[in-house]
């Protein structure tokens, strides 16, 4: 009689600890969610600010630059494109075309010496160069908790109560289309 | 990462404990020695301790301006200086402190940064007005990276209260001296029995008083070597480009302003040891505060375009033998640097390569003549309707 009391609170006891160990890896999942979320956001920030730049950037270009309509039409086509685009992989990729289409600019910029004089607009070329490393260092930021994130929901024992928790998408930017020299013809 | 934060906050609390000791136990043979009795020396070792502990709360509550005001800081906001003020930004998002710090401009020509901060999200970094004119945007970052790298580690932090420490203990060791010329010389003279003992005693007190300030400098002086290479890691890490920071540390080194804080606890804090007024730079001394400039540089010169805190180490042991991060943080950054996409390769300089390329292209289509000196590598691009021939390189004098 009491072998079977003790061995059911010893089962009882058992399974409060692994119900307690669940719970635990449940919150760090949580956790890990939330930090992803929160750097995402991060970096949410900084490619509103990179949208807000660019109408400057072409109104003041425009005022020396008359003659280069198709890249001012270009970035401001790329950037609408970002602004409309959803979740870390299509940002990526808007990001990328934004990016060329931003070099090009700045490529364009050195034929004209008035312009690249222009107080405005080496304010704007410092501010954008700026925004674009802060999207980078928010990116890496966004891409380790992303990894810690898809790591902690994948290993066991966390998988078998992670089915409510996405797998995370990373944040790249097309690295090649930015790192494209642009093709400048006479 | 989190295992050098607890070591740090480890060794911190030995450290701090060892410098208690010390102050008290000043304190105690002070007392004993001034008063003749046993109990003089508790009191002794009591307002020992009561002098540290006001200087920890007052610490405490204004250590971080109290370090600024000292180096002569002033704080500037974003329209002073956008530049700056984008970096620390971009620093702060690269190492994930939870607040913008404050950014301080220090008027002195002598080229010098150093960071405050006992709380991530209180920090506030300085630099010298001569930093920012000699260093270029990508080595500013660096410096910059490697100020935030130190309050990352919590290395300002326990330097704050080490600094302390050390100022509790220079401040007793110099009330002693004045308390052995005046007092203790006019009651040993009193006293008639036990002169033996109390004249031991004071030898031995003021062979304490003489040794405590260096020791405690020197383990001050220790704390703060091994840091500075950790927050080179650090500052590698940040920036993606530890060519930046070197090529910083090179200029640092080659400069010969002096500068105007010479104080004996906020030295350790720069990235760069204050010079003095007509001193030299010497490459490699054994009791700086600060490791030997040329083997931090080519530490993040062998790092070979990878960034963790892992290359960092591997090229730390190829430069000096031995391990500066710990095991499990290399093991860490590794597993990371495998599941995470490889970064960008030469990340910051690629706009400015990207500028290069393009205008170089504009270049050779209006006719530049491209030469290439062969000593310093310079690139010559010389206007086709140039009349007289280039004969000499215009950046290192050798002839073309």
């Amino acid at each position: 009689m009491t072998g079977v009391v003790i061995g059911f609170i010893v089962l009882l006891a058992l399974l409060v600890i692994v119900g307690i160990y669940f719970v635990g890896i449940y919150n760090g999942l949580v956790r890990k969610r939330n930090e992803k979320d929160n750097a995402w956001s991060q970096i949410d920030v900084q490619l509103k600010r990179r949208h807000d730049l660019i109408p400057n950037l072409v109104e003041t270009v425009k005022g020396y630059a008359k003659h280069e309509s198709g890249t001012l039409e270009a970035v401001i086509k790329a950037r609408n494109q970002a602004v409309s685009a959803q979740g870390p992989a299509a940002a990526g990729q808007a990001e990328g075309i934004l990016g060329a289409a931003l070099g090009k600019l700045f490529a364009l910029a050195e034929a004209y010496p008035d312009l690249k004089a222009n107080q405005n607009f080496m304010m704007l070329q410092e501010e954008l160069s700026s925004t674009e490393n802060k999207i980078g260092f928010s990116r890496q930021a966004y891409n380790d908790a992303a990894t810690r994130y898809n790591n902690a929901r994948e290993v066991f024992p966390a998988n078998l109560i992670s089915g409510g928790f996405q797998k995370a998408d990373l944040f790249e930017i097309q690295v090649a289309a930015e790192r494209e020299v642009p093709n400048v013809k006479f | 990462m989190w295992e050098q934060i607890e070591k740090n906050r480890r060794r911190s609390t030995f450290i701090v404990l060892a410098m208690g000791v010390l102050l008290v136990g000043i304190g105690t043979v002070l007392g004993w020695s001034l008063t003749g009795q046993p109990q003089g020396a508790f009191f002794g070792g009591v307002i020992a301790f009561v002098v540290w502990l006001v200087m920890w709360l007052f610490a405490q509550s204004q250590g971080d301006d109290v370090m600024l005001h000292m180096a002569g800081a002033r704080e500037i906001q974003k329209r002073d200086h956008p530049q700056l003020f984008n970096i620390v930004e971009e620093m702060m998002i690269a190492g994930q402190l939870p607040r913008m710090p404050r950014v301080f401009i220090i008027d002195d020509a002598a080229p010098n940064a150093f960071a405050v901060g006992r709380r991530q999200d209180k920090a506030a970094v300085a630099v010298t007005i001569g930093l920012l004119r000699i260093l270029n945007r990508d080595e500013l970052q660096g410096v910059v990276a490697h100020e935030i790298g130190h309050i990352k580690n919590r290395d300002v932090a326990l330097m704050t209260t080490a600094g302390i420490m050390l100022g509790a203990i220079v401040l007793l060791a110099e009330f002693g001296t004045r308390a052995m010329w005046f007092g203790g010389g006019r009651r040993s003279r009193d006293s008639n029995g036990g002169g033996g003992a109390q004249l031991i005693l004071m030898l031995v007190s003021l062979a304490l008083i003489i040794l405590a300030p260096i020791l405690a400098q020197l383990i001050y002086f220790a704390l703060s070597r091994r840091r500075e290479y950790l927050a080179d890691a650090s500052g590698a890490m940040y920036t993606r480009w530890p060519e930046g920071l070197a090529s910083a540390l090179e200029k640092l080194g080659k400069t010969a302003v002096p500068q105007r804080d010479q104080s004996r606890v906020t030295a350790p804090m720069y990235i760069n040891r204050p010079l003095r007024q007509g001193e030299r730079r010497s490459f490699s001394s054994a009791f700086s505060t600060h490791p030997p400039l040329d083997k931090r540089i080519s530490v993040l010169r062998g790092m070979g375009g990878r960034v963790d805190f892992g290359s960092y180490d591997q090229a730390y042991a190829s430069v000096t033998g031995g391990h500066v991060v710990g095991a499990r943080t290399r093991s860490a950054s590794q597993q990371l640097a495998a599941a995470a996409p490889p970064p960008p390769a030469a990340g910051l300089a690629e706009p400015r390569e990207r500028l290069r390329a393009a205008s170089d292209a504009f270049l050779a289509g209006a006719g530049y003549q491209r030469l290439t000196c062969q000593n310093c590598q310079a690139v010559l691009k010389i206007p086709s309707g140039r009349r007289q021939p280039v004969s000499q390189c215009p950046r290192c004098g050798a002839p073309l």
